[in-house]
């Protein structure tokens, strides 16, 4: 703020120029969308959410059929999307850090790979990278009665991967028996690769947040670390990284974020998320307005929520270290 | 050079295997590394088929199908621009790559920075769209390729520029509604994915103007693009803003300067330099993020790559190759974006020492 504040008078009458302006500007807009409509045949209003949606959705977790109402469709994107994110976050974590860990790694071969895998999936678009997954896992991988085995017990193949669970209290063990794969649970191509490309494309990102991070850790430490007898493993997980998560927390927030919002790129190869049932929903009611409106709302509650408990959990770290024991 | 000619042997072990658990993750990325760049010389190189005949690539043994490219590359470069009139979008991008060479070339005067852009930019559309000076009119929706991803990135950033320093600058404002307005704005932008600001600008657009308003779908999806990155602009130069020490202000008061003109003349230069490394990372994510206008049918390199290839049942199962194709393309831009980016900063740290 620059200075004292010009004299209240016409500074206050500005302000009131300006909310009105934009009041008006809104109410003008909202005119226009109300008159479209109405040209249109149609009543503006978000009454159509409790209309049947009359389609169906590929997979859903929250079960769902084409005689429920819009409302619910647009819940199980919602859940569609949570679920592809909650994984992707975690898996994106593991992976940022062990990569930016190794570009540290005082080893030249594995700073070299972790460095390739940073630079490679940093500058090629992430919607690139999807597509690319999506692609690899529908048409390179093998048919499901030729299944992949990686892992004992871990199936992948054209429709998808197929990996031991919990059903009803027991672990389903899945077997590999005539055309196809019975037991464990199933997970379809578009959930694979969106999951796997959000998380190796944030990882990048994460994996350079957690360099910055330990660099930020003054090089004394370690020397001490060292001299009190820590083995390298010892420093790198007593001494360094509970000082480096200070500086890593805020930006591994910001990726946490562009990971949720990049999620909405799972439109592009068909996975029923939140946008893509907002897109459905828009070409089977002409609603644009109403739809994309609800779109925008719950990322904006989403985003506000995460940023909430990132903040919270950024001031619990920010305050360790710093003398304040609980 | 001379570091390693002089490097002893005990050295070079000492980088390979520092330790027993170093040393042995060392060797499995060794391993890993001749493995796959094995793997990878042999399928690109030595067992590629180049000849533009996808009988060919069937054949047992065949390894990368470079004859899609071979094939397709005008369709992947320009998408569905009229075939004999390519030229046009090949040389307009061109035009385009050489102002922003010439732009950030470090020892480029400052007056040409700008002045190469006056006639850039009418060459551009003049070359694009047509219409005059003989060249056959060709409407937008046909543009693609190459020169709509270049296009729309450089537009996009001369839109978010603006608009992130007049809302940067709301935000630091005096009047509080002002702060306000701006502060909901950067933060509704960056609070929801470019996809549903993209699906707005589509779809929900028209319905917001009156209807004889018609608007062309490829401005409109312009202008969403360049809020968006102004949005994230915003909060960059905001940073550089608090970077700024209060004596710089009271200094510029006391000389007898307004609040206003320490604000614009003496606060927002020195911000724009503070900001200047992250406004670069933001310019860089906003040429990745143009791939996104492909989910609202503007076929740019990606979309353009889907409809040549996708659209096509004998290239269909090389899409792979046409993917490492175009996603060379974008690694090129974005590293040395990056690669410039770093050097803008140590120019910067020299010259503020």
């Amino acid at each position: 703020m620059a200075g004292a504040p010009p004299s209240p008078w016409p500074s206050r009458l500005l302000q009131v120029v300006i909310v009105t302006a934009a009041v008006l500007g809104i109410l003008w807009l909202f005119g226009n969308v109300i008159d479209n409509m109405r040209a249109r045949g149609m009543q503006a209003g978000f009454g159509f959410l409790l209309e049947p949606a009359g389609f169906e959705i590929g997979e859903s977790v929250l079960a769902f059929d084409a005689s429920q109402p819009f409302w619910r469709a647009f819940l199980a994107g919602l859940a569609n999307t949570l679920r592809v994110v909650l994984p992707a976050l975690l898996l994106a974590t593991v992976i940022g850090f062990a990569v930016g860990i190794a570009r540290l790694s005082p080893a030249l071969p594995v700073r070299a790979l972790a460095t390739a895998y940073v630079e490679l999936f940093r500058n090629v678009p992430l919607l690139l990278q999807l597509l690319m997954w999506y692609f690899v896992l529908t048409t390179l991988l093998p048919v499901s009665s030729e299944a992949l085995q990686p892992l004992p017990g871990v199936f992948l193949s054209k429709s998808g991967l197929v990996l031991p669970w919990i059903v009803d209290g027991a672990v389903s063990w899945p077997v590999l028996e005539g055309f196809g794969i019975d037991g464990g649970v199933a997970l379809t191509p578009e959930f694979v690769a969106v999951c796997l490309g959000l998380s190796v494309g944030t990882a990048a990102f994460i994996a350079e947040a957690v360099r910055g991070g330990i660099q930020s850790v003054p090089r004394g430490q370690v020397d001490a670390g060292r001299a009190i007898g820590l083995p390298p493993a010892g420093v790198l997980r007593f001494i360094v990284l509970p000082q480096a998560l200070k500086a890593i927390v805020p930006p591994l927030g910001n990726q946490y974020l562009n990971l949720l919002k990049n999620s909405s790129l799972a439109v592009a190869i068909g996975y029923p998320d939140l946008v893509s049932i907002a897109n459905t929903s828009m070409n089977q009611t002409g609603r644009a307005f109403e739809c994309v409106a609800v779109l925008m709302a719950v990322y904006l509650a989403l985003s506000l929520l995460v940023a909430g408990v990132l903040g919270l959990f950024n001031r619990r770290v920010a305050l360790r270290g710093t003398g304040a024991r609980t | 050079m001379i570091r390693l000619a002089t490097l002893r042997r005990g050295r070079l072990l000492q980088t390979l295997f520092p330790d027993r658990w170093n040393g042995a993750l060392s060797a499995f990325a060794l391993a890993f590394i001749g493995w796959a760049m094995w793997q990878a010389f042999d399928w690109a190189v030595l067992r590629a088929a180049l000849a533009p005949d996808a009988e060919r690539c069937f054949a047992d043994g065949v390894g990368a199908c470079w004859g899609v490219i071979t094939e397709k590359h005008r369709a992947l470069l320009f998408g569905r621009y009229p075939y004999a009139e390519q030229w046009r979008p090949m040389l307009a991008v061109g035009v385009l790559l050489l102002a922003v060479v010439i732009t950030l070339f470090p020892r480029s005067p400052r007056a040409l920075r700008i002045a190469v852009w006056l006639p850039a930019l009418p060459v551009f559309f003049a070359l694009m769209a047509g219409g005059v000076a003989g060249l056959t009119p060709v409407p937008s929706r046909q543009w693609g390729g190459l020169p709509l991803t270049v296009m729309l990135w450089l537009l996009a950033v001369a839109i978010a520029l603006p608009v992130g320093v007049l809302t940067a600058m709301g935000r630091h404002s005096g009047l509080p509604a002002v702060r306000t307005l701006c502060g909901l704005f950067v933060e509704l932008l960056r609070g929801v994915p470019l996809v549903s600001i993209l699906f707005m600008a589509s779809f929900m657009v028209p319905l917001l103007l009156p209807p004889e308003a018609r608007v062309d779908m490829l401005l409109r999806v312009q202008v969403a693009l360049g809020l968006f990155g102004g949005a994230y602009l915003s909060e960059n130069i905001r940073g550089g803003i608090q970077a700024v020490p209060a004596g710089q202000v009271q200094a510029a008061l006391s000389l007898g300067m307004t609040p206003r003109q320490a604000d614009w003349l003496v606060v927002l230069p020195q911000a724009l330099r503070h900001a200047l490394p992250a406004m670069f990372n933001s310019f860089i994510g906003l040429f990745k993020e143009t791939t996104l206008v492909t989910v609202v049918s503007l076929y740019e390199l990606t979309g353009s790559l889907s409809l040549a290839i996708g659209g096509d049942p004998v290239w269909r199962p090389f899409f792979l190759e046409a993917y490492l194709f175009i996603g060379a393309i974008y690694w090129l831009c974005c590293f040395s974006l990056s690669r410039y980016s770093r050097g803008l900063e140590r120019r910067l740290a020299a010259t503020s020492a």
